[in-house]
């Protein structure tokens, strides 16, 4: 059986759909819902991927390796933010970060 | 032909379940560890994909940096996850309601699509025969996307500042070394010679 373009597509939307669904099953944890922002983040790598290997144009790996940085930034500067908020709140529900609220 | 679709559907099998069990699993611990698994395994996409350079740096970038960056902070941090817990069920019919209308449109999306003739023939960058990936890749990324790479390398760089901007601190009472002070010090600061008169002492 060929596995082709769609086979590919199918798990990188199963993936997405599942860091969606984490982020809204898991309001109270930060952390949890940073994990599901990187598994949204892989679910296009995938999908980058595929396409770049079917079609054979290489930019979209060239596009998959700044995506991969920037994911990589993120999640260093989100954990920094969170060890300084739990330093200051001592938790890390996200229900209670409204003290910017006017 | 076989082989690559077993291997397919074991890396997409176990990739999807422990995706499933990142977002549900009770243990923030377990989580960050099916979170490697998931990435171990879509990098054995990425193989079966030829991307061979991709899939390995998605085990070093990934696995080897992210997911340890996590597993400190998960540690770290001293949390009762138990009580984040709650709301779990609460929260569920609309998580459960929006996952599937995204998978829906997604679905839609991606049976409702194809490629046109036009868009094959004018690839930016043509995948040159006879090179590996690595080196296909290197050709590109060292020559025309030369600068995005400098302005990716520039990201990091500002993201590595940030983050220890953010966490540093400075604590009182604490002794830390000043080196300024130890090299300022001369003789004169620390030394005083006396004279002993013999047999009387100082």
């Amino acid at each position: 059986m060929e596995i082709g373009l769609a086979h590919y597509l199918t798990v990188a939307a199963i993936l997405f759909t599942l860091g969606i669904f984490g982020i809204f099953m898991n309001r109270k944890n930060v952390i949890i819902i940073m994990m599901s922002i990187e598994l949204m983040l892989l679910a296009v790598n995938i999908n980058l991927v595929a396409f770049s290997s079917f079609l054979g144009d290489l930019v979209g790996q060239v596009f998959t390796i700044f995506v991969l940085t920037v994911a990589a930034a993120e999640a260093a500067i989100g954990l920094a933010i969170l060890v300084v908020y739990f330093r200051n709140r001592g938790t890390i529900a996200v229900e209670d970060i409204n003290m910017m609220k006017g | 032909m076989v082989v690559q679709a077993l291997a397919f559907y074991l890396f997409a099998t176990v990739a999807v379940l422990s995706a499933t069990a990142v977002v549900t699993v009770r243990n923030p611990v377990h989580s960050v560890l099916l979170l490697i698994l998931t990435f171990f395994n879509a990098a054995g996409l990425f193989v079966l994909l030829g991307a061979e350079f991709l899939a390995m740096l998605l085990v070093v970038v990934y696995v080897g940096a992210v997911a340890v960056l996590f597993l400190f902070v998960v540690m770290m941090l001293d949390i009762n996850f138990v009580e984040m817990r709650q709301g779990f069920l609460n929260y569920l019919p609309i998580g459960v309601l929006i996952a599937v209308v995204l998978f829906v449109e997604l679905a839609l999306v991606g049976a409702g699509w194809t490629l046109t003739d036009e868009a094959v023939a004018v690839l930016a960058q043509p995948t040159p025969a006879g090179l590996t990936n690595v080196e296909a890749l290197g050709q590109l990324i060292y020559t025309d996307y030369a600068y995005i790479f400098q302005a990716a390398g520039l990201v990091l760089l500002v993201a590595m500042i940030g983050a220890i901007v953010l966490t540093l601190r400075h604590r009182d009472g604490v002794r830390r070394q000043k080196i300024s002070e130890q090299v300022k010090r001369n003789r004169a600061d620390t030394l005083e010679v006396k004279k002993v008169p013999v047999g009387r002492g100082i």
